[in-house]
């Protein structure tokens, strides 16, 4: 499903990823580690397509298509969802009727007609039912004085309405208390199947206990300098990321 | 990416714009100038009854004395009022005897401007006053508004046909010494719109004004005056263009608003003059404008909602003038400036009855290098017992060159009075573009929504097809200036 090869990166011309590759199929779930300064997030913006980041070399194929000539409105229109770190407020928008904006986008590129309000509010309920999410979510606007924790929550929602083929979450557990991350991750969980892909950016181990990854790769100074299964995520939490970093 | 987001904003950068063609007709224009002469030929151009006249010369009088504004928070080099004409109407047969007696140059631009006049084509459920440079050309459903009393025409043919109505009325909302801008207005008007509700009619259609300024170095001073009679109500709609000159043209306008008791007006305006260049702010309309509504008879209403989205330089404070008791005055406005546009915007509520109430919700946005400023005052005179205001300025900055300003003056002579003022600065940033984009959501779907959100409280005081047209038009401007 995507494919990166010798990727380099960053912005304002700072190469910050040194060459990664990394092959992802569909079914599966990666967790990508890393200390701060690692070049784990400049790595989720090169993939959702932010405009301030650049492609230095390499490439990504994502179902065989090149991906760094996409959009990020292409990207998502092909089924890359991002959830953000920090996603932001937008203040005067509705949450629902933004919601139906994107599902609609969906439709429309599908060749579809544009659903109809009534039954787009029913497949939103079923969603929010499903992933147990108060009817504010609904009522509010986008992301406006949402809590660090509704916002991630209102992310997981988006991706349960866009039913992405590959969902990249970027530190999707920070800043959240156990009760959210137990929402979250129950959510990502239910969104699972054996034809979407995930990728976990994440600094702790602690979202992997709800999440249990296929593949844990340890990023430092823009490398992947260790790969392996799960067990790797538990000997990084007791070693630390010393233990890996000056391995190399 | 970044190839194929320039080529679609260039693309609505040619349309930006797009009322800034000039139609080819004949017209008959004065020579430049102005004095005493010059007011006594436009009146007697329109054989005006007496009383006119000795309003216009008085207005002139008290004109000469007076100097231009200083206080707004505008720039411009000085206007040299002796190099504009002050008449200037396409040439055509004496009296219309029908719509069929248009130019059809002329028709053809309402047309072109979205405005059908003709029989067959004109708008359901609209009545239009259509007024070319400085004259009514075409007024659509007049004699079904008549069916019902209601008088529905230019202000030419008013003072024709109806003068006592006009000399009863007109300069008591908008005295002829009020500002300096009135003064002239009411020295050299030329044409406007007349309407009069007659008691307990509810108007059957919306009544609208589309204002077309074509000939250069021509000022538009058109006036405007309606009057509601007791219990009755209507809803009322202007729409301005010009086309695009180098040069700056004048557009002073009067409009007076006047309701009896328990009556209704509700006033729109979107307003899209032209404004100048983009990059070099060259040319482009001053518009400088008085409106004001006085609520004269107990229980009655005025509301005036704007989108402002086009002129150089705006300078207009549609205001109400609560004398009655248990009357309201409401104002809500979308002020967008771009470019090198300034403008200095706002109302004053004057409140002089009892239980007097008026809201203000004033959304500014600006963009690139352009200046907008909201000035509003709220007045409680010492009869004007429980009298309550709610003012609501929100600004948007898009970019960071452009500046947005707020000057609000409160002055109450009343200690029962409840007085509520709430600001708020936002940004419409790349990153929010960005999250859009990144759910699919296009670039200009990203913006409408953002901007729509942003003005909700003011869009929804349209009538929808304007509303509609409101909401692109900013999408469209502003296109550009995001990122």
């Amino acid at each position: 499903m995507l494919e990166i090869k010798d990727l380099h990166a960053g912005f304002d011309g700072n190469e910050i990823i040194k060459g990664i590759s990394l092959s992802i199929k569909k079914g599966e779930i990666h967790a990508v580690m890393g200390p701060n300064g690692s070049g784990k997030s400049t790595k989720a913006k090169i993939l959702s397509g932010h405009p301030s980041y650049e492609a230095m070399g390499g490439e990504i194929l994502f179902d065989g298509e090149n991906l760094l000539e996409m959009d990020a409105e292409e990207r998502s229109l092909a089924g890359i969802f991002m959830g953000f770190q920090y996603p932001v407020e937008v203040p005067g928008v509705n949450n629902a009727e933004f919601l139906r904006m994107a599902h609609n986008a969906r439709r429309v590129k599908a060749g579809e007609e544009e659903i109809d309000p009534l039954d787009f509010d029913d497949l939103l309920s079923e969603k929010m039912k499903m992933l147990g999410m108060e009817k504010k979510y609904k009522e509010r606007n986008l992301n406006d004085g949402f809590s660090g924790g509704e916002k991630k929550k209102n992310e997981i929602l988006q991706m349960a309405i866009l039913e992405p083929k590959l969902s990249i979450l970027d530190e999707t557990d920070s800043g959240l208390d156990i009760d959210a991350l137990r929402v979250v991750s129950e959510g990502v969980n239910k969104l699972r199947n054996e034809n979407n892909a995930l990728i976990l950016i994440t600094h702790y181990q602690r979202l992997l206990d709800y999440i249990k990854p296929d593949y844990v790769h340890v990023l430092s100074n823009g490398k992947i300098v260790k790969s392996g299964d799960k067990t790797l995520a538990l000997e990084l939490e007791s070693q630390g990321y010393d233990w890996v970093t000056t391995a190399n | 990416m970044s190839d194929e987001q320039n080529s679609v904003s260039d693309i609505l950068e040619d349309d930006t714009y797009k009322y800034g063609f000039t139609t080819d007709v004949e017209s008959d224009t004065f020579a430049k100038g102005l004095d005493e002469g010059v007011i006594r030929a436009i009146s007697k151009k329109k054989n005006e009854p007496q009383f006119m006249l000795d309003f216009r010369l008085k207005a002139f009088a008290k004109w000469k004395t007076m100097k231009e504004p200083e206080w707004p928070n505008v720039h411009y080099p000085p206007i040299d009022f002796q190099n504009i004409s002050y008449y200037s109407a396409p040439k055509q047969k004496k009296v219309l005897n029908s719509l069929d007696e248009v130019d059809p140059e002329v028709m053809r631009t309402f047309e072109k401007l979205g405005i059908p006049l003709d029989e067959q084509k004109k708008l359901a459920n609209v009545a239009v006053d259509a007024v070319f440079d400085s004259v009514s050309v075409a007024t659509t459903h007049k004699k079904k508004l008549m069916e019902v009393g209601i008088i529905f025409c230019s202000f030419s043919e008013a003072l024709q046909e109806y003068p006592e109505l006009i000399e009863e009325y007109l300069g008591t909302v908008v005295p002829v010494g009020d500002n300096y801008y009135a003064a002239l207005n009411s020295a050299v008007f030329t044409d406007g719109s007349f309407v009069y509700i007659p008691p307990d009619t509810i108007s059957p259609m919306e009544i609208s004004t589309y204002f077309r300024i074509n000939t250069e170095e021509t000022g538009q001073f058109e006036r405007t005056l309606i009057i509601c009679a007791e219990n009755s109500y209507v809803s009322y709609l202007e729409g301005c263009t010009a086309p695009q000159f180098d040069t700056n043209q004048l557009h002073a306008a009067v409009v007076e608003l006047v309701t009896l008791e328990n009556a209704e007006i509700k006033y729109s305006t979107v307003q899209n003059w032209y404004a100048g260049d983009k990059e070099t702010g060259k040319g482009g309309i001053y518009n400088f404008v008085t409106k004001r509504g006085k609520c004269q008879g107990d229980g009655s209403k005025i509301s005036w909602t704007q989108v402002e989205t086009g002129s150089a330089i705006t300078w207009k404070y549609p205001s109400c003038l609560l004398l009655g008791d248990n009357t309201s005055g409401e104002f809500y406005s979308v002020a967008l400036t771009n470019g090198h546009m300034q403008a200095d915007t706002g109302t004053k509520m004057i409140h002089v009855g009892k239980n007097t109430r008026s809201s203000i919700i004033s959304k500014g946005i600006s963009a690139d290098h352009s200046s907008n400023s909201y000035r509003g005052q709220v007045k409680v005179g010492k009869n004007a017992t429980n009298a309550r205001n709610y003012s609501q300025c929100d600004s948007m900055l898009v970019g960071d060159k452009s500046s947005a300003h707020t000057f609000p003056y409160i002055e109450t002579a009343n200690s029962s009075v409840q007085v509520e003022h709430e600001a708020a600065t936002s940004k419409i940033s790349e990153d929010q573009l960005f999250y859009f984009e990144s759910r699919g959501i296009s670039r200009e779907n990203a913006i409408e929504a953002v901007i729509s959100g942003f003005c909700k409280e003011v869009f929804k005081q349209l009538p929808m097809e304007f509303a509609v047209e409101a909401q692109k038009l900013l999408t469209l401007k502003l296109e550009d200036s995001v990122g």
